[in-house]
């Protein structure tokens, strides 16, 4: 361990660290541009300059590793003149136009102009205009502002996996430039967190409010099943933007675009008030009284077992539960969380569960995808892929459609029989599994929600224990056996069992008894990815924030609050169970999830035992002890399940046919429509051309 | 004066044959074998001892240079690579030795390559050289052919290859790892040190960069020994030199001399003498465009090397002497450097990218004058401000002349300046 020592401090630190790295340690703050932990060292803004003994410069203390017996000085005069030359530089041609800039009040230039630049400007001369670029619907530049530190084009290419942004041109010509391309990364809005100044901002939020306006809610994504930490900002009752929240084993520093930019699907179709449809077969505004009315009317004397109830993919365990509780009171065994049908769930939570873990993925030797686009499915989980390909490059083999995933993949096939065959210990990918000392499975959501769901799974398996990736042969403490969920609420939904009772009906099951009659209703718990059609004559209730397909069918609406507006326990595909909180009110009439369950079953004489949300989670965890863990991930033990069967011939479908449009709260958000256009739809018109 | 005897480049003239048959009549490629056979030790401690240093500009130690390079291989290839993107303004000796000597290099490739376990040298080219490339390409299919490059070179048993690289016209590739960038078909931009290219240089293996001059004179060396080579100059600035003179000098010419020339000497014998006399001269700028100029007072007594033209506040660089007389506008001369570092700057480091800018655009001003007096300070400052702070050396290059400027010829800014207030004067004044 080198001891150095900064500013008259001695300090020992580890091995392989910058200067810089070290002055933070000994608690001195070196001002920075370019530099950022994630990503490569450039050393190109030369704000980190300091002395450093025996050398005639001053140096770049984020690019020069330690050595022992450094002798560092950040607060010499020398140093002090270095850093204020380096800040004149950088705004002699940066437009001090921060009254108008979005990055004002969170600008890493102008809060370090503060503490190191001069008070005036000597700079007489004009100054720079740099044009505009183009880079799609979510990045708005105003390249003027660029101090050319080169973050993005690090993130773009290190992170995202895409070369499409570079710095062109040289001298005080250089600019960065997509070529008037939008950069077709589903990470792409990090490229305006990474940026230091306002070259580019948020493009959907441009000039609708001040960073010191918002009022900041910690929270999860619910947008897919990673459960992204995120700061949800809101003004008022208005949620303004969303913005990556740092938790190193779940999704780093970074989010994915829809999680960050479907947030204005919040402002449009929602569903503020209950309604009923009429006589005449119309949906009409009505009060809660009225609501609750006809359903407590169609309720009244009905067979339990022609009631059902499906859940959704954004609800929260606490309604879900709520939901349980009031179906079982009525007598009804038909529930399902499953909305596409997955084959999963009833047994051992291993099953289910990305075992591995996000963070796990780092240490993966080798990795095998099964029936997944993990690029859409879990952008960040994807992102973690590529960071571990960055690392070692594990060999990674692909079943299902080829996609590019931002990594070199090994095309094995594209239906089961690969797998199955894969299982008996053929073919060379199999050999690359067993060699490896931690390889790793990952099962798609899709593959799962086939008719033989339950043999995928149960072939997965056999490869897992076979490769020695899960199970007796599997290294102390790993669990290379992996289900991608892409629901939010998937894994909660399965941890409280909300799934079919003694002779109950499965998802199938509940949409083939409404064709026919024997399900009289059902209860729609924002669950909207359903053939609405096979609901038949079915009374349907339908509890969500959005007038989507659901709201479409549905005989009563009840509205319910989205993921902003309620505090709600969430489990990611890890198993872990971590707090979405309220940052702002549902709008109109719309209420909290469970407090709408919560009230009708008082009116239809059931009522629920619990009166406050703190009530209903200790009954979440009186159900299941992993609701009581926050924020960590038990491993789940490794328990038979799956159950072999024959395999169909069809090849893996991809679950997600458009990255930017996957639940009711995107598919309103005229950003994700924009990217649909941009990213989705445009080859399709290419090649129609 | 340098002996014909002690000559190195003894075609730099183009008047012989360039090609293999003349270049063993000039003594190249004779007992290379032998040379290998002195071993990679030996080498590299004959040349530490002859004292030699970089022909590039900078002046580093070569001997020592070569030493850095890793004793034992970890696997990784070693890479010779020489710089031969000769733009440094007035500069153009590298040119005459590719064009009129190329085997002189080839054999210095050989030699030091050996001497840091490497098999291959790739000799990045300045791309406008076209025709010291044509000769050069010829040169190593001649080597080839004849045997001494090859899977084994000179029968030494030691495989050796040399590639040739283009440059794309610019400046900045001349700089070591800048090159090696351009040598891997990125971008030419400089990279962070440390690490060095002895430890990571092209494609991640260890390199050593040196110019064509520092390659070509290594075989000499060796043969007529360290002992020879330290008897010319002075302590630690040794041996021969060639000397590119332009300017207002009446024969602008490239020159093979002893180390430590007085200046006056230099451009009297061989440039012809200044135009118009000595008495005409104004300024010198004595090794490129990136070295501060040195007026006449001390133009009358200093000594061409390395050292001599430190204590002076320039550098001896190229060696490029740049003579200027007294019809020179300097304010001029000195903002094309300017103007030359602003749009050769690479863009990757703020100092560098905003501060030549800044600089050419206040030089500009202070040509005809329209500026303060206070400026000529300021545009010293920035100078500062950007010396010393870049990735790399163009940065200081950028601020020395404007600084030598400064240094030497002040009162004529400042002169320039009350001119064009004055002759603005009477305009106001009628108003």
């Amino acid at each position: 361990m080198p001891t150095l020592t900064i500013n008259g401090k001695e300090i020992e630190v580890p091995h392989g660290i910058t200067v810089l790295q070290a002055c933070e340690l000994a608690g001195f703050e070196i001002p920075r541009f370019c530099y950022h932990e994630r990503l490569s060292v450039a050393g190109n803004c030369r704000m980190c300059l300091v002395e450093m003994e025996r050398a005639p410069k001053p140096i770049a203390s984020c690019a020069m590793p330690v050595g022992d017996g450094m002798v560092i000085r950040t607060d010499s005069d020398k140093v002090r003149k270095a850093r204020k030359g380096v800040m004149e530089f950088l705004l002699i041609n940066h437009p001090l136009d921060c009254p108008i800039c979005d990055q004002g009040g969170e600008c890493d230039l102008q809060d370090q102009a503060m503490a190191y630049g001069y008070d005036s400007s000597r700079y007489e001369e004009n100054k720079r205009a740099v044009s505009e670029k183009y880079m799609g619907p979510l990045i708005k530049t105003i390249m003027t502002r660029c101090i050319h530190c080169t973050r993005c084009v690090r993130f773009a290419t290190e992170i995202g996996g895409v070369e499409e942004i570079g710095l062109i041109g040289r001298g005080e010509h250089a600019e960065i430039s997509t070529l008037e391309k939008a950069i077709n990364s589903e990470l792409s809005g990090n490229l305006v967190d990474v940026c230091p100044v306002g070259a580019l901002t948020n493009a959907p939020y441009a000039f609708s409010a001040r960073p010191w306006e918002l009022r900041k809610t910690l929270s999860v994504d619910v947008l897919d099943a990673v459960g992204s930490n995120i700061r949800v900002d809101a003004r008022g009752r208005e949620v303004m933007r969303v913005l990556p929240r740092l938790h190193e084993d779940v999704n780093e520093e970074w989010i994915s675009d829809k999680t960050r930019q479907a947030v204005d699907g919040l402002h449009y179709r929602r569903l503020d008030r209950p309604y009923v449809r009429g006589a005449d077969g119309k949906l009409k505004p009505a009060s809660w009284n009225q609501a609750f009315e006809a359903i407590a009317t169609k309720l009244k004397g009905l067979d339990g077992k022609k009631i059902a109830a499906i859940a959704g993919d954004l609800c929260d365990t606490e309604s879900m539960l709520a939901l349980k509780d009031f179906m079982q009171s009525l007598g009804s065994p038909n529930l399902d969380c499953r909305q596409d049908g997955a084959k999963l769930g009833g047994g051992a939570r291993a099953e289910y569960l990305f075992n591995t873990g996000i963070a796990g993925i780092e240490q993966a030797d080798a990795i095998l995808l099964v029936g997944t686009n993990p690029r859409w499915e879990a952008a960040m989980a994807n992102a973690r892929i590529r960071k571990r390909f960055l690392q070692a490059a594990p060999p990674i083999g692909l079943i299902g459609q080829p996609v590019d995933l931002t990594y070199p993949t090994q095309h094995l096939g594209d239906g089961p029989q690969v797998l199955a065959e894969l299982a008996e210990g053929k073919g060379a990918f199999f050999e690359v599994l067993k060699r490896a000392e931690r390889p790793m499975i990952v099962l798609g959501s899709g593959a799962v929600a086939r008719p033989d769901g339950a043999a995928v799974v149960a072939a997965a398996r056999k490869l897992a224990e076979a490769v020695g990736a899960a199970g007796p042969q599997a290294p102390e403490g790993w669990n290379g056996y992996n289900l991608l969920q892409r629901a939010a609420s998937r894994v909660g939904g399965l941890d409280l069992g909300f799934l079919p009772g003694e002779g109950g009906r499965d998802l199938e099951g509940i949409l083939a008894g409404a064709e026919s009659g024997e399900v009289e209703a059902v209860w729609l718990l924002g669950a909207d990815e359903l053939d609405m059609v096979r609901l038949g004559e079915a009374f349907v209730v339908y509890q969500g924030h959005h007038g989507d397909r659901g709201a479409h069918r549905a005989d009563v609406i009840l509205p319910g609050a989205a993921y902003t507006e309620k505090n709600g326990t969430y489990v990611n595909t890890e198993g872990r169970v971590q707090l979405g909180r309220l940052a702002a009110f549902p709008p109109g009439e719309a209420r909290e999830d469970w407090t709408i369950l919560r009230a009708l079953s008082e009116r239809v004489g059931e009522t629920l035992p619990y009166d406050s949300l703190g009530e209903l989670r200790a009954r979440l965890v009186q159900l299941n002890p992993v609701f009581a863990a926050l924020d960590t991930r038990e491993p789940a033990a490794w328990e038979p399940f799956g159950t072999s069967g024959p395999l169909e011939a069809a090849p893996f479908d991809l679950p997600v046919e458009n990255f930017y449009m996957t639940c009711p709260i995107s598919r309103a958000s005229k950003t994700m429509a924009a990217c649909t256009e941009a990213f989705v739809a445009a080859p399709a018109s290419v090649a129609a051309e | 004066m340098l002996k014909d005897q002690d000559r190195i480049f003894l075609n730099l003239y183009g008047e012989r044959d360039w090609g293999l048959k003349g270049a063993r009549a000039r003594g190249i490629w004779d007992g290379t074998k032998d040379l290998l056979a002195l071993g990679r030790e030996t080498i590299v401690e004959i040349v530490k001892e002859s004292e030699l240093r970089g022909r590039g500009g900078a002046g580093f130690p070569t001997g020592l240079k070569w030493s850095f390079m890793p004793k034992d291989s970890d696997g990784r290839p070693h890479y010779l690579a020489v710089n031969a993107d000769e733009s440094e303004p007035g500069s153009c000796k590298d040119r005459e030795i590719l064009r009129n000597d190329p085997h002189i290099l080839l054999e210095g490739c050989l030699v030091a390559g050996f001497a840091m376990g490497a098999h291959a040298a790739y000799i990045y080219i300045r791309g406008e050289y076209w025709e010291p490339l044509q000769r050069l390409e010829a040169a190593i299919a001649e080597a080839y052919e004849a045997g001494l490059l090859g899977k084994d070179a000179c029968g030494s048993g030691w495989a050796f290859d040399v590639y040739v690289t283009r440059g794309a016209g610019a400046y900045i590739c001349g700089e070591e790892t800048a090159m090696l960038e351009s040598l891997e078909g990125k971008k030419g931009q400089p990279r962070l040190k440390p690490p060095f290219p002895a430890q990571v240089g092209l494609y991640g293996c260890p390199t050593t960069v040196n110019n064509v001059e520092t390659i070509a004179v290594a075989p000499t060396i060796l043969r007529r020994g360290a002992a020879w080579f330290k008897g010319i100059g002075r302590p630690k600035n040794t041996g021969t030199k060639i000397f590119s003179l332009s300017g207002h000098v009446n024969t602008p010419c490239n020159v093979e001399e002893e180390m430590g020339i007085p200046l006056k000497d230099l451009i009297e014998k061989h440039g012809g003498g200044v135009r118009g006399g000595w008495d005409n001269l104004l300024a010198v700028v004595p090794g490129g465009s990136s070295v501060p100029c040195i007026p006449k007072p001390i133009c009358d007594e200093v000594l061409m090397d390395f050292d001599s033209l430190r204590e002076v506040k320039s550098g001896l660089g190229t060696a490029a002497v740049i003579v200027m007389d007294k019809s020179t506008d300097i304010v001029e001369a000195i903002t094309r450097f300017s103007h030359f570092y602003m749009h050769e700057s690479c863009g990757q480091c703020t100092p560098c990218r905003e501060g030549t800018g800044w600089m050419y655009r206040v030089m500009k001003r202070m040509m005809k004058g329209q500026a303060e007096v206070e400026e000529i300070d300021m545009l010293l400052d920035v100078t500062y401000q950007v010396e010393g702070h870049t990735i790399c050396a163009l940065g200081d290059a950028a601020a020395w002349p404007i600084q030598g400027l400064v240094r030497h010829f002040r009162p004529e800014l400042e002169r320039r300046i009350k001119d064009y207030k004055a002759k603005r004067q009477p305009a106001v004044a009628a108003e």
